[in-house]
């Protein structure tokens, strides 16, 4: 009884500990992503890796999901005769929650591990104490430009994707389930308000801070060796993971709870 | 000149320093010898703030390491890691000008480009491996970039750990070489780490013999192979028996 007692505090001082270790971590990033020196190479970089090259994987989410939405909620809908509210549970849909949170949840799984594992190497073969000793903080010169880069560039992936996943719920509609093409485009664009994008925004910012804070705190405390990297990035991607989708519920309940 | 001064560090249970006294003589070239895991990497990791000791304290030319300016006090060294630790993502010659690129030493890219293929040059690499990565270069050839990178910046004091392992007999030759002759025309303090014995003949002016967590014997390279301290003599000997035992 008392060995189960005492495991349990154990566990629950190593989660205290590791939300310790990850709010100052957070801290320090966010520190260096104001202070000087900056390193735009870095920056333009990392901005090119997370924004730009996410955007395939991103449009192919929204795009499926918009239309698998669209199939969903008129087959729902029928059931009490309210098919003519598609277009606007799609755009709902996708502005306020599944194009945050499934691009973001796309992009966790092809960033945070592919940062986890870079600079996890770069650990385990020396190369962040050979930055040290140039004269280059770790931080500063991986971690600031990389969660710099996915805070800004989450929101405009969001937003491209938002636009292919309501396009996606536009072609189901209006080449599968008889809608009139500009009635459905004036209902969509009618419905939707600021917010309903701002909000979907907000989201992308706080999940890009997320994934890449994750990917580069697991990288930088991997342990040693192949194993050590590759558990490492497998940490880096369900962290995320699961915070993307923790942050999104308390998001939800801060925005729009009644 | 660099002292350390009963220097102690430990990771978890395991005491890996206990008292480390060495002093580093202005212009010298000191080799620390001793087995694997004895701690060799951790005590200059331990000089450049890599590691913070425990106990003890280091002084640089007098000065408390901990009491520098962290920047203007890296700026004097320079390092060849192990494995190179060259960054994958730059080019060569991005990774040898990396000093010159950014921060107090920055100066324009052209000139940075120029100066790392004549440190490429110095080494004996031809110019056109400046623009290959890291990954496209042999062994041999990552420990020279390395090399070049580590007096990039002309540094006062250069440390070299482990700069042979992994190399062919001739290319470590090749490596000694460049070592003892950058040494000797920069004027710089150098601290190589080894337990590659033709390395301490070829590069060093002191020995120091690091084993159970301190300095077991020190003193002039020429006073190797007549020194009576049995751990010096078994270990440069290459014996099995003997104070230090085989399996650690």
């Amino acid at each position: 009884m008392i060995g189960a007692v005492a495991k349990l505090g154990r566990a629950t001082m190593r989660a205290i500990a590791s939300i310790g270790r990850v709010t100052l971590f957070a801290l320090a990033a966010l520190r260096h992503m104001v202070t000087p020196p900056f390193y735009p190479r870095e920056f333009g970089q990392a901005l090119l890796n997370i924004g730009w090259y996410s955007l395939p994987v991103v449009g192919m989410t929204a795009l499926f999901t918009g239309a698998a939405l669209a199939l969903q909620i008129y087959a729902g809908s029928s059931r009490f005769n309210a098919e003519s509210v598609v277009p606007q549970i799609v755009a709902i849909g996708m502005l306020r929650e599944l194009g945050p949170v499934l691009g973001a949840l796309m992009v966790a799984a092809r960033v945070a591990s592919s940062i986890a594992a870079e600079i996890g190497t770069m650990k385990v073969t020396e190369q962040i104490d050979a930055l040290v000793t140039l004269s280059t903080h770790p931080m500063k010169y991986l971690t600031a430009p990389r969660v710099l880069a996915a805070t800004l560039s989450l929101p405009m992936l969001v937003a491209v994707g938002d636009t292919i996943g309501v396009m996606g719920g536009y072609l189901v509609s209006t080449t599968r389930l008889g809608f009139n093409s500009a009635t459905y485009l004036q209902n969509t664009v009618d419905f939707i308000e600021p917010w309903d994008i701002g909000s979907g925004l907000v989201k992308g910012a706080v999940f890009g801070f997320l994934i890449a804070l994750m990917g580069c705190f697991f990288g930088m405390h991997s342990a040693r060796g192949a194993q050590g990297v590759g558990a490492a990035t497998k940490a880096a991607v369900v962290a995320a993971s699961v915070l993307i989708l923790a942050a999104n519920y308390l998001l939800t309940e801060a925005f729009f709870a009644a | 000149m660099i002292e350390l001064e009963n220097i102690h560090k430990s990771f978890g249970r395991k005491h890996v320093l206990r008292g480390v006294n060495l002093t580093v003589p202005k212009g010298e070239s000191m080799v620390i010898i001793g087995g694997s895991g004895t701690g060799k990497s951790v005590t200059i990791k331990c000089v450049l703030g890599l590691v913070t000791p425990d106990q003890g304290v280091i002084r640089v030319d007098g000065q408390d390491v901990t009491k520098a300016e962290r920047d203007s006090f890296l700026a004097r060294f320079g390092m060849l890691f192990q494995g190179a630790a060259l960054f994958d993502s730059l080019h060569v010659w991005e990774n040898v000008a990396f000093r010159l690129l950014r921060g107090s030493l920055k100066r324009p890219r052209a000139e940075a480009r120029e100066l790392a293929i004549e440190k490429l040059r110095r080494v004996g690499l031809k110019p056109d491996v400046a623009d290959l990565y890291p990954a496209e270069l042999s062994g041999g050839m990552q420990k020279r970039v390395g090399l070049a990178r580590a007096i990039a910046a002309d540094p006062e004091i250069i440390f070299f750990d482990e700069p042979t392992t992994g190399l062919d007999p001739i290319m470590a030759g090749v490596i000694n070489d460049l070592i003892r002759e950058i040494v000797v025309e920069m004027g710089a303090t150098a601290v190589t780490i080894t337990h590659d014995m033709t390395s301490v003949r070829a590069i060093a002016d002191q020995v120091a013999m690091l084993h159970d967590g301190v300095i077991q014997w020190t003193g002039p390279v020429g006073e190797l192979d007549h020194c009576p301290d049995p751990y010096v003599s078994q270990f440069i000997h290459g014996r099995a028996e003997g104070p230090i035992e085989a399996v650690r």
